[in-house]
This record gives structure tokens, C-alpha cells and sequence, in this order.
């Protein structure tokens, strides 16, 4: 699942228990619902590596880009 | 005395000289090109200074209320072009020029341009507001056009890597100073768009001079940003360079830091939002738990069903079971990140039953303990009502029952 889709999901679900008129079932429901979204994105930020490349025109193609020496 | 010889006085000699050179046309008002040296700001704000060039030096004052009006900071070394008229300094015994206006040699031609070019394109509507594009806000890939070395290059990944690493950042490499660097610019914004798609483009260089930053003034850089459909952040030189390329662009960086910054979310803050949402999921389901469980145990006092207790008691386990995982992924989430942790102290008073009330929910009391039910009530009693931030005395006036 994509990070912006998790974020949005889990936004929704929260609005959902807030609002409250939501049987006790669905509640626990839309609370796993949304520990489980906050962990997928808490896992998608905890592992998350920037990743820099550069581009070569001339051939259409991408090389990784050496962060270290510029 | 002056035994028929004519002599003057130094006074008499200067006022004279000086009287000649006043009434020669064209010293009165002359442009005259040349270098600058000895340049000094006095604290009056006068500046003195000495115009040169290879084979000869002329000195020269600009005086307060002309130096104001200068466009740029004379220092030394500085080619110029200088407007004013020669005279002489009697108490100096020296002629020199009055500077009335002074620019940078070939600044002003790009002045004009300027103006004019952003004169042009704002009439053509490319500046309009309405025609900005929204920046995403949670980019998944960044194209950046700009320099593959340097300052600008380097700040711009170190804020992306500590702001949201999730990014992945594409570089066009181009030249971003020089004859051909406008068009290497409309080339990067061109290959994104047309070839490698990124949601969002920075395009930038570090800081220089008006001539250094002169690509990002250029017709067709300003045109290739506003054809682009990737919405464009522009980030040159420092916050008080401004480039036709910033107006055009959808957004304006003061620098390309402040791009990188512009261009994503901040880790910490989206780290805060999935604490709080899951405190906040917590704390809902936990009193809807407990309504429920409440909900239960009047049922059964009511009905005397047996087997009731047995249930509000299951209950009240799964309430104890959930809170012990809420709070041991609490603990877990503080023992992983340390910093937080006065953050969720805060966060786990949100548990309390008194947040219920901050969301402006109320209880009713009567002789101290809570209601449930309208039944419970007869017209004329005296009711507690417990809020936030006190509570009410009431008398009952009238009571309607949902059945």
C-alpha cells in the first residue's frame, strides 16, 4: 500500500470512531483497522532510505547518484 | 610692494581655476566609464572614491542624497559607469568629479530586460494566481534541475533525506550559468515531463551574481516552467534574488534548502499525527467500551437475568485486554524512540474520562451517581450536571422518553 493512501485511510477511519454512532463491533473493527494503517505507514517511514539517482539524457537512463562526494 | 608683479593668492587661484572649469558645457554633466578603487562610505554617507582605468585615476565624491539612490554596494574592483559634473576642491587644492548617478557597467541593460520581460509575461497572464499549480503533499518522486555539483545540489538532498527520506529524488543535471544554460534548464523541465514523470519539480542554483543567475531570467526558461503540467518549485540564489523564473514558477523558494523544505512533509510531524491518531482511536473505542459494559450491567439489574454478570464480566475483560495492549504498544513505542516520550505522557491523559467531556459531552448526576435514564428522573428533582470545566445545579422541568 502506497504511504499517501495509508495516511488517507487511516484519517478516514479515525473520523469514523469519532463520529461514534457506529455499533461496538464495527468499532473494534475500524480500531484494528486503523492500529494496523498506523504501523504500515510507521513501517513505510522507519525503513525508508532516500534514494538519489541522476539522470543521463543522452541515453534515457538513471544512474545512482553519489551523495557522498558532491 | 608688489613691485608691479601680479600675484594671487592660493584662494584667488583655485576660485579662478575652478570658475574655468565651471564654465566648460560639458563637464557640467558627463558619463565617464572606469573602475572602482579606494572606495570609502563615510559615516555621513557621503563616499569617496577614485575612478580609474589603465593609464589615469580621477577622484570623485557622490554625495548623500545621490549615494541613496544606488542600486548596488560600490566596492572595489567594480566596473561602472558614472554620471556627474568636474570641479574643483578649493580646500583641497584637487579637482575631482560630483557623481549625481553611478551603475554597473552592463546592469543596466540587464535591468531593462528584466522589467521588460516581466513586464511581457505578466500582461500574458503567465503570472496569474489562478494558474499555480498545487505542490502534492506527499511527493513520491522529486525531479531537480540544477547543477550536479555544489552547494545547492548537497543542501537540497541533506534536508530531503532528514525531512522524508520516503522521497525519491531524480536529478537533471544542467548548467546553470553561462550561454547555454537556459536552454539546459528548459531541457531538465522538458525531460520530466516528457520522459521521466515526477510529481513535483525544484529548479534552482545556489547564490551569485545578477549575471550568475541571468538563465533563470530567460524567455524560454520562464516559458518551459509555466508549459510545465508537474508543478514546478523554483529555488535561486538567496532570499532577496528574485528571478523572473520565481513569478512564473508555482512556487517560490527563497533558496534551494527552503525548496527541499517546501517540497515534502516533515517526518516528525507525520510521526506526531500517527501517535496521536492511534492515542485518539484508543480513547473512542475504550469509552464506547465502556458504555457498552455500563449499558449491560443496568440491563441486567434490571431484567435479573443470571447470567448477565457473567457477561458484563467478559466484558470487562476484553476492556482490561485492549487497554493493556494500548498501553504495552505505548511502552514499546517509548522504549523505541525515547524522544517522544513526554509527547505521549501527554497524549495518554487523552485515556481519561475527562476527555470525553473536553469533546463537550456532559453527565448528569443525581445524589451523586451518574444517569442512565430518563426513567430515573422525576420533574422537580435536582440534577448535578458535570461539564469540562465545572458543573451546573439544575432542576428538572420536563422529561420525553425516546419509546
Amino acid at each position: 500500500m502506497k504511504f499517501e493512501e495509508a495516511m488517507k485511510e487511516l484519517e478516514e477511519t479515525v473520523k469514523q470512531l469519532e463520529n461514534g454512532e457506529t455499533s461496538l463491533e464495527d468499532s473494534m473493527a475500524l480500531f484494528e483497522k486503523g492500529v494496523s494503517l498506523t504501523r504500515t505507514c510507521q513501517k513505510l517511514l522507519n525503513e525508508a532510505q532516500l534514494k538519489v539517482t541522476k539522470l543521463i539524457a543522452e541515453n534515457d537512463s538513471e544512474v545512482e547518484f553519489d551523495t557522498e562526494n558532491i | 610692494m608688489n613691485d608691479g608683479r601680479r600675484i594671487a593668492t592660493v584662494t584667488q587661484i583655485n576660485n579662478y581655476i575652478k570658475a574655468v572649469l565651471d564654465k566648460v558645457p560639458v563637464l557640467q554633466s558627463i558619463w565617464i566609464k572606469g573602475e572602482l578603487s579606494n572606495c570609502k562610505i563615510h559615516s555621513s554617507g557621503h563616499i569617496y572614491l577614485t575612478l580609474k582605468d589603465e593609464g589615469a585615476v580621477l577622484k570623485a565624491v557622490m554625495f548623500r542624497n545621490s549615494a541613496a539612490l544606488l542600486n548596488f554596494k560600490p566596492v572595489d574592483g567594480t566596473k561602472v559607469l558614472a554620471r556627474g559634473r568636474i570641479s574643483v576642491y578649493e580646500a583641497g587644492g584637487q579637482y575631482q568629479m560630483y557623481i549625481e548617478e553611478m551603475e554597473q557597467e552592463g546592469k543596466g541593460d540587464l535591468y531593462a530586460r528584466f522589467e521588460a520581460l516581466k513586464k511581457k509575461l505578466m500582461q500574458e497572464g503567465l503570472f496569474d494566481e489562478e494558474k499555480k499549480k498545487k505542490i502534492p503533499g506527499f511527493p513520491e518522486t522529486i525531479g531537480i534541475v540544477t547543477s550536479p555539483t555544489g552547494a545547492a545540489i548537497r543542501d537540497m538532498i541533506n534536508v530531503l533525506r532528514r525531512r522524508f527520506p520516503m522521497v525519491k529524488v531524480v536529478i537533471y543535471p544542467c548548467l546553470v550559468q553561462g550561454e547555454n544554460a537556459a536552454q539546459s534548464i528548459v531541457k531538465g523541465i522538458e525531460y520530466f515531463n516528457s520522459k521521466r514523470k515526477t510529481d513535483v519539480i525544484i529548479a534552482g542554483r545556489g547564490g551569485g551574481s545578477i549575471e550568475d543567475l541571468w538563465a533563470f531570467n530567460e524567455e524560454i526558461t520562464a516559458r518551459a516552467i509555466a508549459a510545465s503540467d508537474i508543478p514546478v518549485i523554483s529555488a535561486v540564489g538567496h532570499e532577496v534574488d528574485f528571478t523572473i523564473s520565481d513569478f512564473v514558477a508555482d512556487l517560490r523558494a527563497p533558496t534551494p534548502s527552503a525548496a527541499a523544505e517546501l517540497a515534502v512533509p516533515d517526518i516528525f510531524e507525520i510521526k506526531n499525527f500517527l501517535n496521536s491518531s492511534h492515542s485518539r482511536m484508543a480513547s473512542l473505542l475504550k469509552n464506547k467500551l465502556s458504555m457498552q459494559a455500563r449499558g449491560l450491567e443496568l440491563l441486567s439489574k434490571r431484567s435479573g437475568i443470571v447470567n448477565f454478570p457473567r457477561r458484563i464480566a467478559e466484558k470487562e475483560q476484553t476492556i482490561d485486554a485492549l487497554y493493556e495492549r494500548i498501553m504495552i504498544s505505548y511502552k514499546n513505542k517509548v522504549e523505541l524512540n525515547e524522544k517522544k516520550f513526554s509527547a505521549l505522557c501527554g497524549k495518554l491523559s487523552a485515556l481519561s474520562p475527562l476527555a470525553v467531556f473536553e469533546r463537550g459531552y456532559c453527565a448528569a448526576l443525581k445524589d451523586g451517581s451518574l444517569l442512565n435514564s430518563v426513567k430515573d428522573v422525576t420533574i422537580g428533582d435536582a440534577l448535578t450536571v458535570k461539564l469540562t470545566d465545572g458543573e451546573l445545579d439544575c432542576n428538572v422541568t420536563g422529561r420525553r422518553s425516546k419509546e
